[in-house]
Order: structure tokens, then C-alpha cells, then sequence
């Protein structure tokens, strides 16, 4: 097994499925499409299992790394390698791209290859990002993966799509141009490399460091969104279909955490200790205020949208805190996220496809005609809501716990999502969900089928085994995580 | 078997019964689910008693069942500890389940959610074990959210009432503004501990008793210990409903009755009691904690009581009264006399559960009339609920020889003779607590068992007036769904219909009546059992820790106890039971000779009235201030912030930018020959007045 490019499978083998599935063409053939899609899916998430079993513990190094020239000239290579902090990410999005293959089975009637396809091309994209480590193909991957999410938005998406695709296209955009500034710099000053890890050992003064940290920092804060540039997100969530929404909360998001473990913390460590500050506040805002904001919204998307963007703000929140159970926890929320806002949106799709509305006062009383439905949904709310016993609570649990060390206040401030998360999705499910049945499209509504009942169970055993059992996944991080403690401790100013 | 195998099957049993009864129940029959959360439960409750007999013989255990997980130097595990006082807990909650289970299959005979309603009773029970089995704050916390679930489930159980999901939503949230509290708690200890195991907590408590932590800005200096207790004990105040986190409790009521039996009375609601029992070792380090704990608690002792007064719904009566009685243990845990609050915890999980499980059995025979003004003489047809429901009022309101008499009486006097700030007040506050307690019970039991037949008479306008009532609160809620909530209602009043003209209630079967007398025995023996060893000998051992030289209150109250007999023989030289005599008599005055008096006495002091009747406006100004004021800065800051200023400034403010900067370059590219002669005319001129001015 060693000699096999298990990354470069992860990475190939969805993109290449994507285009076999391209090419049945029209919806005549849509049946073939699907079922090549779901094989494409299914066998690109095998290919992941065995980082998992075959990661070796002990080592904080990249592992299952493959490296081979791609434009010499300007020293940028076919740079793959992952450590504890990206693996479980290459796993969950190749995941996630079997459940968003089986939600869009029955659902998406136009186009069929060309949906799927899109989508398999994207999880390859993703894998990507995990697991690059030259900056340059990073950047490539990082751009390219915008392309397919574009166009789900604008071809399968709601009445709005055209100006949610370009917003969400500008806004990523945007903030990535400032990020290829920055990877230039990092190209001159180490003296022309594109390796990420030759980056983190260049030592840098203060004033470059702390230039490299703000370009950084717009770049990946549009996207995990971090308040204020997160406006772009429920837009682009309420006219996207249900997969995009699975794609863009589960995997998307994470890009932009992920970056800041790969780029900011480690190349510019100073400047983040000394900004850490701005990102501890933003993510407060982000937690607090748009807590709030979800609870005044009366579309369920845009619910979910808001308190995604709340959840991310204890990733970035558990980040800055440089502690063990911060990182860990902000990866462990990562995960679950990836699992709750997955299930959360397809949740309301289900219900979606059933009225053709998002809208919170169009339901009532749901549980009535779908009672296997709602259990799942309750389950999922819980979840989100970060009840103990689901993936929700561990990565909040242990930033809340984290950030007491850190400063109380900070961990006053972040717990109040314990009062304020409930009360969101709590009283949506008793609007949405209890009570008598409120008209007569919800009268027509039927209990979930068995590709509906697959998928929920599926989400569901990932939210409970990660509640009841996290230690599987916090074990893979330990040493990844304490050697960029110790990396980041250390200054690089010379 | 081992003992570590029979420990984890405690917990397992009830769950694997609400596992079989909670994934199938819309398949298996309803016998398949009842059978299979029974066993669950009653295997439980064997082993729990097998394991008293461990503990008894002196083999206590903690130990790791498996790790949760680790980070950094943090490791988190699900273990045990099983003492004395967990095992009295696992005893108390495996019994009472038990008969709730039993009790169930008659009162839930006729719903359509019958198999689920025993797979979230069973998943009570194991959660609720977990609980108290825990032996570090991460499991104590995963418990603590469980038990809150299920009882939100199970307030929420008749989800097409807008009353019931108003209810169970309040309770959770209520519920999460404690744990927020909470959980910065358990914060503390683990920042300064380093750890979330008890043992290791317990034991290192000491040396931090002197430790300050800078709380409020770098000059202040906070007891650690103090902020850590008051912080835990805020989640103490949110499960055992201490003021002004007592607002969901009331409410609950909107659940099945066998619930309120077990989770609203008897065991989860004293799960806050219990955690400061356990925590007696961090407690008893703070004087200003236990002061906090001891005013918090005299408050819902006494003012709780007196809105058990006015209620006219049977179960809201029994609702207060818990309630009430909640503060009497909260004052005992105050008063540093852990044990009794424990002892009392113990026999009011029995009588308590026996009173509600006897107004179910009431609510039954009154075909789901729940006004306690429709009934009267139900003697005569329930003998069973009656005679147990009088035992169960004896109990409560502390009539020597019966158990709350012991308990009871043991809190009054160790509030007298501690010293800690508040202990006055907490004092007067027990004591006249004592005689409103006797006068609401009685009056229930007086208007319910005795006096004139009033049922079977055309009484739609009671019940109307209360449920037009709840509407309006549940509607203020919920704007949106106001027309469903109308919808919703008219159900609610076709269920409760009550006697017609000419039925009489009837006595329940004996799966009712069985538990109502399984219950009955212990409320009234088991404090005569219970107060010497448990009060006084070493049965609690090392469970629960008291700085004897800073609170010796429970050696001063080993001085005044000359055995259970004495105790019952010399109260009646006390005020004690006069206050509790005088609030019978009272009632009976009121109730039975004079029923006209009350209306009397409403009419001459109407304010004092209003304000019990809304509750001393608590419901209303959460409503307003926190729901009310929660949505408006949401939408504040949704229109305002990110619609107005983020999206509509910024953004899209940008793109207008954009876009005007091209309409004014294109004005300058126009093509006419003047503009571009005149632009460089007055460019020039800039540039000539810049370069005069600079010399």
C-alpha cells in the first residue's frame, strides 16, 4: 500500500469520474449519470480510508507525501502530503460528496451529468486544497474550486442565482488576490520556492509578517466568512440548491479555517500573537452578533447560513486562543460542522422538495404527516444547538473550556451561543416541526423515502459516533497540532 | 459478574429499553414497549440495590469506563464513582422510574404515542443515572443536557398543544441560561485544576482556597473558589428551578403526569441539589457561595409558596409546591448541612412523586379535568388515591412520624443554628414557609377529596378562562404562527372535557393505584429509617465533605437529636408544628366550614392578588425584556447591520461607486474638444497655485 498514491487517487479519481459522468451528456442518459456518479463518489471516498488507517500517529511530519516537478521554471511542484490537521478534511469532503450525489438522485431533473459531474469535479478540487503543499498549486486549486460552486449556484439555483453566484464569486475573489500578492512575496523572499513548508521555516520581520497576516487574513475570513465579509454567505446559501448548501456549510467553509493553520499561523507566528487580538474580537462578533441575526430570520436557510457563520467563529475564536484545546477543538468543530450544517440544510431541502418554500411561517406542525423526519431533524437541531451526546458539543465544549484559561470574558462572551444557539434553532423546529398542522401544503407532505432515510442516517451516525466517542478523531491531531504550538511559539524574527 | 460489569449495566438496561422501544415504536406493539423499558428499568433498580449492599459493606469505586477524549495535557473520560450518596441517588431514581413505568401503562393507555412515551422515560432514567454515576464535571455536564432534553421531549410529548411547545421550549432555554453559568464553572476548574475529575478536584480543593483570580480587570481579586461555586451553583438554579430561573418549572406541567412524577418532582429537578452535595468539598470553601446559595434559596422557599395558593389547576398546585421545597433543600445545602438537603431531597422524591402521580390518578377519574374547583368528594369514589394522596400531604407538610416531618424539621433547625450571612432571613423564610405549605396542600386536598360534589355540572367556563389564558401567553410567542396556535387550541379543549352532567369519577386500575401504595410506604417510614443513620452516622462517609470548625452545624444538631421517637414526640412543644397545624385548621376553616370566605378575602386585597396571579410579573418581563428584546436587537441587527450597512453601504455601495466613477471618467472622455482644452486650463491653474504656494 505504501507505494500508492493514495492523495493523488483522492484528488483524481472524483475529477476524473466528474468527466467520465460529463460525458453521457444529455438527461437521456440521466440514469447512467447517476449511478456513474454515485460509483465515482463511493470509490473516491474509499480511496481516502486508508489515510486514515495507514496515519501514522506518532509523526507531527506530512505523510502519504508525493512530489514531482510540475512548471520548473518557476520552481512550483506537484506538492502532495497531509498531517493531522488536513486528513480528516480529505475523508469528510469525499464523504460529503457521496451524500450530496444521493440528495440530488430524485431531485435534480435538468441536466442530471452535468450537476453531478460538477460536483465530483469539485470534491476533487477540495482534496486538493487538503493536500497541497506547494503554494502555487494550492492557489490553483483554491481558484479552481470557486468555478464549479459558481455554477451550481448560477445553473441549478434559486430565482435570485445570478447575483448570489457573482457575489459570492467577488467577494472569494476578492480576498484571493490579496492572498496571491502575499504567496509572491513569500516566492522572493525564501529565494524562489513555492513550498508552503519552506515558508514556515523563512524568517520574516515583524512589519512582512504582519503585512503577510492581513493579506492572509482577508483572503481566508471572506471565506470561512468572518464578520463583516460574511454577507456574501446567505445570499449565496438561499439560492444555491441543497447540494451546493451541503458542499458550500460542510467543506467550503473550511477552506478558510484551514488556511489559517497552513499559512497565517505558521509562516507569520508574531504577527499572529500580536493580531490575535483583531481575530479573537471578530470571531466574538461573529459568535454574539450573528447569533442574534439568526434569530430574526424568517427563511430556515438563511437560519442555518447565520448560525454556520456563528459556528465557524469558534474555529477562528479556538485558533487564536494558541492553546492545545482550542486548535483541537476549533478542528473538532470543523468536523462536526461538516456533519450538522450537512444534515441541517439537507433537512430543509427535504422539507423544500416537498413545498417549495424555505420560509418558516409557510410549515407547522410538520411532525404530524413526517414523524421519522422530524426525529431526524430533532436530532440534527440538538446538534447544532450543541447538545452533549453530538459532534456539536465536543468543539464547542472544549473552546468554551479553552477560552477560560484564556481570558473569562472572552469565554463569557463565546458561551452565550449556549442561550442564544438553542433559542435559534429551537424555536425554528417549534415553529417549523410541533404543533397542529398549519395548511394544506403541509397536509400533502409525505414521510421521508429510504434515499431520504439513507442520508439522515448516514449524517446522523457521524454526528452521534463523534459525540459519544471523539477521541478517534482527536487522537489523529495531537501531534500535528502540538508541533505547531511549539512552531508557532517560536519567533522568526531575526 | 463484577461489580464494574453490574455498575455499567445500571445505566445500560433503561437505555437499551428505550433504544428496543424508540427506533421501533411504530412497529412493535405496545406490550413489546412497555415490557422491554420495565425490565430495563427494573434490572436497573435490582442491581442499584445490589450495589447499596456493596457500598454498605464498606467497597466504594471510581474508576474509568473509557476515554472520551484527550487534548494537550487534558484528558476527559466517561467513569464512575459510586459512594453513598450515589447510590442513594441510583436507588431513589430507579424507584420512582419503576413505578412511573408501571403507573404509565394506565395513564397513557389511550394516546397514540404510547411506545414513545416509554422510550423517553427509560432514556430519562439512564441519562439521569449517568448523572449521578458521573466521576468528573465533562459527564456530570453531558447528564446535566440530557436529562434537559428528555424533558423537553416529554413537556413537548402532545406537540399539537401551542401550550405544550411554548412550555418545553421555555424550559430548555430557561434551563440553557444556567448552564451558560454552568459550563464557565467547570471552565474554572479545568484552568486552574487541570483536570475535570472529582477526585483529583476534591482533593486539591484545599490549596486554592486562598487562590484569587483577577475577574474584573487587573486591580480586582475574585476568590477563585467563590466565583467557581456561584458559577456552578447558576446551573444548580436553572435544573432545580431556584429564583429566578424557576420560571420553566410551572410550565413543565403542560407534560404527561407521570412525567411530572419523575422529572419535575422526584428526581431531575434535584439533580442541581445533588451536584452541590457532591461538590460540598469546593462549597464549603466559600462563605460567600454558601451565603448566595442559602438567600437563593430561602426566596424560592417562601415565595413560591405563597403561588401555590391561588392555583386552581391540581398539578400547578403540586408544581409550586416542588418548587417550594426545592428551596428548602437549596437552604440546607446553604447552611452546609449537605446530608439533610440529601435526606430531604429523598423523601420528597417520594412523597412528592406520590402526590402527582395521585393527582394523575385524580385527573384520570376526572376524565382530564384538571380545575380543582370541579372537584370535591372524591373520597367516595377513589379511596385508594384518596388515602395515599393524604398520606402523600402529610408527608409534605411535615407531620411528626411521617417522612417530610423528618427531613423538614432537620433543615428548619440547621437553618437556626447556622451562622452564615442570610441564615436570618433563610430562617423566617423555612418557618413561615411551613405554615403556607400546610395551607395550600390542604386546601388542594380539602377541595379535592372533600366538601360538595361539585363535578358534572356544566363548568366549561373554568376551563375556557384557563386555557384562553395560555393561549394569549403562548400566542405573544409567536406572532407568525398566531392563526395555527388558535387552530391548535380548539383540540386542546375537545381533549380536556371533563365529567358530563351526571358521570361520577371512577377509581384507577391497579397498574394507577399499585405505585400510588408502592410510593405511600416510604413516605411515611422512611424518614424514621433514614434520619439517624443518614443525619447523624456515618452513612455518608467520605461522600460528603463538612468543614466542621467553619460550619459545625450538623455536630450542634447531633446535640439536639435524641432518636427519631424524641424527635417526633418533643416537635410538638415546637412552633414548628403549630405553623403547620394552624395552616391545616386554616384551611379546612376556609375550605370546608366557610367556603364563602375566600372569595372574601380575593376581593379585599385584589393587588396582592394580581401580583400571585401573574406570577409576581417574572413571566411577563422575560417576555418583554429578554424573548421580546432578544428579537428586536436580532432584527436590529440583521436590517440594520448586515442589510443596511454591510450590504447595502459596502457592498453593493461599492459597485454603485464602481459605477460612478466610470459615469464621471466617461464625462471626461466625451469626445468634445472644449472639455478636454477646459480640464487642462484648470489643471494648470492647480498646478501654478501649488507651485506659487510652496514658494
Amino acid at each position: 500500500m505504501s507505494g500508492t498514491p493514495l492523495l493523488s487517487l483522492a484528488i483524481w479519481v472524483p475529477i476524473l469520474a466528474g468527466f467520465t459522468v460529463l460525458a453521457t451528456g444529455s438527461d437521456r442518459n440521466a440514469p447512467l449519470a447517476r449511478m456513474l456518479a454515485l460509483l465515482g463518489a463511493v470509490v473516491g471516498l474509499l480511496v481516502t480510508i486508508p489515510l486514515y488507517t495507514g496515519f501514522d500517529l506518532t509523526t507531527p511530519a506530512m505523510q502519504f507525501v508525493e512530489l514531482a516537478q510540475w512548471i520548473p521554471r518557476f520552481n512550483i511542484n506537484y506538492h502532495l502530503g497531509v498531517d493531522g490537521i488536513s486528513m480528516l478534511f480529505v475523508i469528510l469532503n469525499s464523504f460529503i460528496t457521496v451524500i450530496v450525489v444521493l440528495a440530488g438522485w430524485q431531485v435534480i431533473t435538468s441536466k442530471v451529468a452535468q450537476y453531478n459531474a460538477a460536483f465530483l469535479i469539485m470534491s476533487g478540487l477540495l482534496n486538493g486544497i487538503f493536500c497541497a503543499l506547494d503554494g502555487m498549486l494550492f492557489y490553483v486549486f483554491f481558484e479552481a474550486s470557486l468555478i464549479p460552486l459558481f455554477l451550481i449556484i448560477g445553473v441549478w439555483g434559486g430565482d435570485n442565482r445570478v447575483y448570489a453566484a457573482f457575489k459570492f464569486f467577488l467577494f472569494t475573489l476578492a480576498g484571493s488576490l490579496l492572498f496571491l500578492i502575499a504567496q509572491l512575496y513569500l516566492f522572493v523572499q525564501s529565494g524562489g520556492s513555492f513550498s508552503i513548508l519552506d515558508w514556515q521555516q523563512l524568517p520574516l520581520t515583524l512589519t512582512a509578517q504582519k503585512w503577510l497576516f492581513l493579506a492572509f487574513l482577508v483572503a481566508f475570513a471572506v471565506k470561512v466568512p468572518m464578520w463583516p465579509v460574511h454577507t456574501w454567505l446567505p445570499d449565496a446559501h438561499v439560492q444555491a440548491p441543497t447540494g451546493g448548501s451541503i458542499v458550500l456549510a460542510a467543506i467550503a467553509l473550511k477552506l478558510g479555517a484551514y488556511g489559517f493553520l497552513r499559512f497565517s499561523l505558521p509562516i507569520a507566528p508574531d504577527a499572529s500573537h500580536e493580531l490575535a487580538g483583531l481575530v479573537v474580537a471578530l470571531s466574538l462578533i461573529a459568535i454574539v452578533y450573528i447569533g442574534f441575526v439568526a434569530l430574526a430570520q424568517e427563511d430556515m436557510k438563511k437560519l442555518v447560513a447565520y448560525s454556520s457563520i456563528a459556528h465557524m467563529g469558534f474555529v477562528t475564536l479556538g485558533f487564536f486562543m494558541f492553546s492545545a484545546i482550542g486548535i483541537e477543538g476549533a478542528l473538532v468543530q470543523m468536523v462536526s460542522h461538516g456533519f450538522v450544517s450537512g444534515a441541517m440544510f439537507f433537512s430543509i431541502g427535504v422539507m423544500y422538495d416537498r413545498v417549495h418554500s424555505r420560509q418558516i411561517a409557510d410549515y407547522g406542525g410538520v411532525v404530524n404527516k413526517m414523524p421519522k423526519f422530524a426525529a431526524f431533524f430533532m436530532l440534527f437541531g440538538m446538534a447544532n444547538a450543541g447538545l452533549p451526546a453530538t459532534s456539536g458539543f465536543v468543539g464547542e465544549f472544549m473552546i468554551i473550556l479553552g477560552a477560560v484559561k484564556f481570558n473569562f470574558w472572552v469565554a463569557f462572551a463565546a458561551a452565550s451561543t449556549m442561550i442564544v444557539g438553542a433559542a435559534y434553532t429551537l424555536w425554528m423546529y417549534k415553529r417549523v416541526v410541533f404543533g397542529s398542522v398549519g395548511n394544506h401544503h403541509v397536509a400533502e407532505m409525505t414521510d421521508i423515502n429510504g434515499r431520504e432515510f439513507l442520508i439522515l442516517t448516514l449524517l446522523a451516525i457521524g454526528t452521534m459516533v463523534m459525540g459519544v466517542y471523539p477521541l478517534p478523531f482527536t487522537d489523529v491531531m495531537h501531534s500535528s497540532v502540538n508541533e505547531l504550538l511549539r512552531h508557532v511559539a517560536v519567533s522568526k524574527i531575526q | 459478574m463484577d461489580m464494574k460489569s453490574i455498575y455499567l449495566l445500571v445505566p445500560l438496561a433503561p437505555l437499551a429499553g428505550a433504544v428496543i422501544a424508540g427506533l421501533f415504536c411504530r412497529v412493535i406493539p405496545r406490550w413489546v414497549a412497555h415490557t422491554a423499558t420495565i425490565l430495563g428499568v427494573a434490572i436497573a433498580f435490582a442491581l442499584s440495590c445490589v450495589i447499596f449492599k456493596d457500598v454498605m459493606a464498606g467497597n466504594t469505586f471510581n474508576g474509568t469506563v473509557y476515554q472520551w477524549m484527550t487534548t494537550g495535557d487534558y484528558k476527559f473520560q466517561v467513569g464512575f464513582l459510586i459512594d453513598q450518596l450515589t447510590v442513594t441517588m441510583m436507588l431513589v431514581v430507579t424507584f420512582v422510574s419503576l413505578m412511573v413505568h408501571i403507573y404509565t401503562i394506565g395513564y397513557m393507555q389511550e394516546d397514540p404515542g404510547y411506545n414513545r412515551f416509554f422510550s423517553y422515560i427509560s432514556l430519562f432514567t439512564f441519562s439521569m443515572l449517568m448523572l449521578v454515576m458521573s466521576n468528573n464535571f465533562m459527564q456530570l455536564f453531558f447528564g446535566w443536557e440530557a436529562v434537559g432534553l428528555v424533558s423537553y421531549l416529554l413537556i413537548g410529548f402532545w406537540y399539537t398543544r401551542p401550550t405544550a411547545i411554548f412550555a418545553n421550549m421555555k424550559a430548555f432555554l430557561v434551563n440553557r441560561v444556567g448552564d451558560f453559568g454552568f459550563i464557565l464553572g467547570i471552565g474554572l476548574v479545568l484552568a486552574h485544576f487541570g483536570t475535570l475529575d472529582y477526585n483529583i478536584v476534591f482533593d486539591k480543593a484545599k490549596s486554592f482556597a486562598d487562590v484569587t483570580i483577577p475577574l474584573f480587570g487587573a486591580g480586582s481579586s475574585v476568590s477563585l473558589m467563590t466565583a467557581t461555586c456561584i458559577l456552578l451553583f447558576i446551573g444548580a438554579m436553572g435544573k432545580s428551578a431556584q429564583v429566578p430561573l424557576h420560571v420553566w418549572l410551572p410550565d413543565s406541567m403542560e407534560g404527561p403526569t407521570p412525567i411530572s412524577a419523575l422529572i419535575h418532582a422526584a428526581t431531575m429537578v434535584t439533580a442541581g441539589i445533588f451536584m452541590v452535595a457532591r461538590m460540598s468539598p469546593l462549597f464549603e470553601l466559600s462563605d460567600t457561595a454558601l451565603s448566595f446559595v442559602i438567600v437563593i434559596g430561602a426566596i424560592t422557599a417562601l415565595f413560591m409558596g405563597f403561588l401555590g395558593i391561588i392555583q386552581n389547576d391540581i398539578k400547578r398546585v403540586v408544581a409550586y409546591s416542588t418548587l417550594s421545597q426545592l428551596g428548602y433543600m437549596t437552604v440546607a445545602l446553604g447552611a452546609s448541612a449537605y446530608s439533610v438537603a440529601i435526606f430531604h431531597l429523598m423523601t420528597h422524591a417520594f412523597f412528592k412523586a406520590l402526590l402527582f402521580l395521585g393527582a394523575g390518578s385524580v385527573i384520570i377519574g376526572m376524565h382530564h379535568d384538571q380545575d380543582i374547583r370541579n372537584m370535591g368528594g372524591l373520597r367516595k369514589y377513589m379511596p385508594i388515591t384518596w388515602i395515599t394522596s393524604l398520606i402523600g400531604s402529610l408527608a409534605l407538610i411535615g407531620t411528626p412520624f411521617f417522612a417530610g416531618f423528618y427531613s423538614k424539621d432537620s433543615i428548619i433547625e440547621a437553618v437556626q443554628l447556622s451562622h452564615i450571612p442570610g441564615s436570618g432571613f433563610a430562617y423566617f423564610a423555612v418557618l413561615a414557609g411551613v405554615f403556607i405549605t400546610a395551607f395550600y396542600s390542604f386546601r388542594m386536598y380539602f377541595l379535592v377529596f372533600h366538601g360538595e360534589e361539585r363535578f358534572g355540572k356544566a363548568h366549561d367556563t373554568h376551563g375556557h378562562d384557563a386555557h384562553a389564558k395560555h393561549d394569549d401567553h403562548a400566542a405573544s410567542d409567536d406572532h407568525a404562527a398566531h392563526g395555527d396556535d388558535h387552530h391548535g387550541a380548539d383540540e386542546v379543549h375537545e381533549e380536556h372535557h371533563g365529567l358530563a352532567p351526571g358521570q361520577k369519577p371512577h377509581e384507577t386500575p391497579w397498574v394507577v393505584t399499585l405505585p400510588l401504595v408502592m410510593l405511600a410506604i416510604p413516605s411515611v417510614i422512611i424518614g424514621y429509617i433514614g434520619i439517624e443513620p443518614m443525619l447523624f452516622g456515618d452513612y455518608f462517609k467520605d461522600a460528603i465533605f463538612v468543614n466542621a470548625e467553619a460550619h459545625p452545624v450538623m455536630e450542634e444538631l447531633h446535640h439536639h437529636f435524641h432518636g427519631a421517637v424524641a424527635m417526633a414526640l418533643h416537635s410538638v412543644t415546637t412552633a414548628v408544628f403549630w405553623l403547620a397545624f394552624s395552616g391545616v385548621a386554616l384551611s379546612w376553616f376556609f375550605y370546608i366550614k366557610r367556603p364563602d370566605i375566600p372569595a372574601a378575602i380575593k376581593a379585599r386585597v385584589e393587588p396582592i392578588y394580581t401580583l400571585l396571579e401573574n406570577k409576581y410579573y417574572f413571566d411577563k418581563f422575560n417576555d418583554v425584556v429578554f424573548a421580546g428584546g432578544a428579537r428586536l436587537l436580532g432584527k436590529g441587527l440583521w436590517k440594520g447591520g448586515d442589510v443596511a450597512v454591510i450590504d447595502g453601504l459596502i457592498v453593493n455601495g461599492s459597485t454603485r461607486l464602481v459605477g460612478w466613477i466610470a459615469t464621471v471618467v466617461r464625462f471626461f472622455q466625451s469626445g468634445h474638444i472644449y472639455h478636454y482644452a477646459f480640464t487642462m486650463i484648470i489643471g494648470v491653474f492647480v498646478l501654478l497655485t501649488l507651485w506659487v504656494g510652496r514658494v
